[in-house]
């Protein structure tokens, strides 16, 4: 088995670290992973515990594959209750500290109670100790923590993850960061963290991974895979030439973009900011935008940005950093700071991205409750004197204004740190926060994707479109072509995609896969190197256990029917422009037929043969 | 045709592909922190760099050998420890002007690279050809013709 069978407990009330046997039970019904530290804690913590008391807790796991020689074997995730939504929080990451924790000799870290003052995890080997940060790295940025921690423990070769300031301060979508940009983004499970008085876990591994059950498999499966990978014109040309940003000007020109907070689905400066604009020579230095690309641990796609920011523009003039290479940007974080507030300025946007990294905050969320304050802004309901400047849709400045006061929790920026939700109820708009269970939608219109409007409204971790990726079938034909205007089939086709999701966030490998593989191109890495069936039937019914699991938990914590719904602007208003005018999400026909593929009650809870089928 | 490991970091993208092979190959286990190729990042630069032993003609390595633990493989030109007879007293560690002699604390023995018998798996496991295996006395031979197409500039009858 290519577990180590190793669990971490580190609880901070009492300062322990300890070492426990995975219960490979659960691993044999949840595979690893999000279904694995999903199934730990629901058994272990109260649905309705407060995200942010010492009760919650916060697991950071692997997969099986995870620090294998599989393609994008290197992914973890950080699974906690989320303070932005209230609801189950699985939050992925790539980087190298997944590939760390393994090499260590962890499985996964579970994290429990709150540290009297604030600490930090160092790991070497089977060695966890709790060491003291404050007057070190408490109050420092993520960046800053990454490069203290690396010079106090005179070793380079360590992997960090950690918290900024925001998460310090309680903003509620901060995100856990590693490897200097990439980030366990979603959820405020950063905020968590911080609220435990936990600033980052420091991880140096040099046992490895072994035990693969049957190696010579295992690599002809491997192999097989990547050879997928390579020949497929997604996985093989469009993300390692243009990332994520290849679907800019693809959604875009379809009407699909949802642009000054779902006020339009088109946006004019969309090309601007595109993948192919990252490519341009600027006028300042001749340079790019875009140095190069990067992959993740063992991954052979590589659709990771390698950025530098122009060093005349405003955002950095006179800051004196900044002027190296970053992670630059990828789709969601472009179109959120972008579109969503109608700022079409790349190097405004790699900017603000970048201290989203650096600072551990959600740039999905940020700028999507950037857009709502713009729109309550052009209302007059929020007014200058509040912010402190002008802030219409457009405004570049204003919009980096914010960004930065809301990673310095300064001023307005404490107020944005709540997120659109709570935001927009405060100021009597709720019907203006452009998201489901409190978090926000990224950047495919659900009026004008059928398929994405429903997977907004059911996704387990609120607006998201990790959840079940439909935008595959609806814009791409992956792995056929639907009609995204078309709500037939649509639930079965969701279905589909967030059991099979469930099972690829839970074996350690990246969800960008299925771009080029299905089940069938995994099914045979993850049955050579585990012990036990994992079979295509098993590993199906795997993922709708998870669906169904994180689904039985956020009833617990209070969720009911009504929640899996989305604003008036998707369900009432519709699209008010381009090629996708009038459209509307039609949950009325989808939900109810959605409800029951899933086999569950017209209140969308699991029947008893349901969960009798599923083993729950 | 002895050949030799060619590296272009341009290509380079940080996968660590190289690095598990090689462990692998070497250890029998994925563990990035015991293989003799290591991929270095320079963030600031955007570049991704892997670095290796060169297989010296001279080898300083086996030269500074007080135990002769390090021997010439003739068919591969890779200068090889023997583990058996190694002493782990990492003298080789010093005299490799490049670094890439370590020591292996978990056997007490140096660690190099040893071209894996002529097929050297990081070559192979390389998604984006940042690192192939050439003929040794053309290892310039690709960035001849890239330079000879540029001298090639006359318009043509």
């Amino acid at each position: 088995m290519a577990w180590h069978r190793k669990v971490l407990r580190v609880n901070l009330t009492k300062g322990t670290c300890v070492a426990e046997a995975m219960n490979m039970e659960w691993a044999d019904q949840y595979l690893g992973q999000r279904g694995l530290a999903t199934k730990y804690f629901v058994e272990e913590v109260d649905a309705k515990v407060d995200p942010l008391s010492p009760e919650n807790k916060i697991m950071f796991v692997t997969g099986p594959l995870t620090g294998t020689m599989a393609s994008t074997g290197g992914r973890y995730s950080v699974v906690t209750k989320g303070p932005l939504t209230g609801a189950i929080a699985c939050s992925n990451s790539g980087g190298y500290i997944g590939a760390e924790m393994r090499f260590a000799g962890w499985d996964m870290v579970i994290v429990e109670g709150k540290a009297a003052k604030p600490v930090y995890l160092h790991i070497e080997n089977e060695k966890a100790e709790l060491l003291p940060a404050e007057d070190f790295i408490w109050g420092k940025t993520v960046w800053e923590t990454e490069r203290l921690i690396k010079t106090k423990h005179q070793d380079p070769q360590m992997r960090v993850c950690s918290v900024g300031r925001p998460a310090e301060k309680g903003a509620l979508f901060a995100s856990v960061v590693n490897d200097l940009h990439r980030a366990a983004g979603r959820s405020g499970v950063g905020t968590v963290m911080g609220s435990k008085n936990l600033k980052a876990i420091a991880i140096r591994g040099t046992k490895g991974v072994g035990g693969v059950v049957n190696p010579k498999e295992f690599f002809t499966a491997v192999n097989a895979g990547k050879q997928v990978l390579k020949d497929n014109a997604v996985t093989g040309q469009g993300l390692p030439k243009y990332g994520t940003q290849v679907l800019m000007n693809i959604l875009n020109e379809m009407g699909a973009s949802p642009t000054r907070n779902h006020k339009d689905s088109v946006f004019e400066g969309a090309s601007k900011i595109s993948g192919e604009a990252m490519h341009e020579p600027r006028a300042s230095d001749g340079k790019a935008n875009l140095t190069t690309n990067q992959a993740c641990f063992g991954c052979t796609i590589a659709c990771g940005r390698i950025s530098t920011i122009d060093p005349t523009h405003f955002t950095i003039k006179d800051k004196g950093g900044y002027l190296g290479n970053s992670g630059g940007l990828e789709y969601e974080a472009a179109w959120a700071l972008g579109n969503a507030n109608g700022v079409d300025d790349i190097d405004a946007l790699t900017y603000v991205n970048q201290i989203c990294n650096e600072d551990g905050l959600d740039p999905i969320t940020l700028g999507s409750t950037i857009g709502a304050v713009m729109e309550l802004y052009e209302m007059g309901v929020i007014t200058k004197e509040e912010i402190g400047f002008e802030c219409k849709f457009g405004d570049t400045k204003a919009m980096v204004k914010l960004a930065e006061m809301t990673c310095q929790s300064e001023g307005f920026g404490k107020i944005i740190g709540l997120g659109s939700k709570r935001l927009t109820a405060k100021y009597g708009h709720p019907e203006l926060s452009m998201s489901c269970k409190g978090q926000e939608f990224p950047a495919y219109d659900g009026r004008a994707l059928q398929g994405m409007g429903l997977a907004y409204a059911t996704s387990n971790r609120g607006g998201c479109h990790l959840r079940g990726y439909t935008v595959a079938s609806e814009v791409l034909g992956i792995p056929f072509k639907t009609d995204p205007k078309e709500t037939n089939e649509k639930p079965e086709l969701l279905k589909a995609f967030q059991d099979a999701t469930a099972v690829v966030d839970s074996s350690g490998l990246c969800v960008f896969t299925t771009f080029a593989w299905g089940l069938p191109d995994i099914q045979p890495q993850i049955q050579a190197a585990c012990e036990g069936d994992w079979s295509l039937d098993k590993l199906n019914l795997v993922g709708e256990r998870i669906w169904n699991l994180e689904r039985e938990f956020n009833l617990r914590a209070g969720f009911t029917a009504a929640d899996d719904t989305l604003p008036p602007r998707f369900l009432v208003e519709g699209i008010k422009n381009g090629p996708m005018t009038g459209q509307k999400t039609r949950l009325d026909i989808m939900m109810p037929k959605y409800y029951e593929i899933r086999g569950w009650d017209k209140n969308g809870v699991p029947t008893a043969d349901t969960k009798k089928r599923l083993g729950l | 045709m002895l050949k030799s490991l060619q590296i272009n970091p341009e290509k380079c993208t940080g996968c660590l592909q190289c690095e598990m092979a090689c462990s692998y190959e070497n250890e029998g286990v994925f563990n990035t922190a015991k293989s003799r190729i290591k991929v270095f990042e320079f963030h600031h630069e955007g570049r991704q760099v892997p670095y290796t032993c060169t297989q010296c003609a001279e080898a300083w390595c086996l030269q500074a050998c007080p135990v002769d633990a390090i021997k010439l493989n003739h068919d591969t030109g890779a200068k090889i420890v023997l583990d058996d007879v190694c002493v782990g007293c990492k003298v080789c560690t010093i005299a490799c002007p490049f670094g890439t002699v370590n020591y292996n604390h978990d056997t007490g023995k140096v660690m190099k690279c040893d071209l894996c018998g002529g097929d050297p798996e990081c070559a192979t496991a390389c998604p984006t050809g940042a690192i192939t295996y050439v003929d040794a006395d053309w290892t310039g031979l690709d960035k001849m013709r890239l330079w000879a197409a540029k001298t090639d500039t006359q318009p043509r009858a």
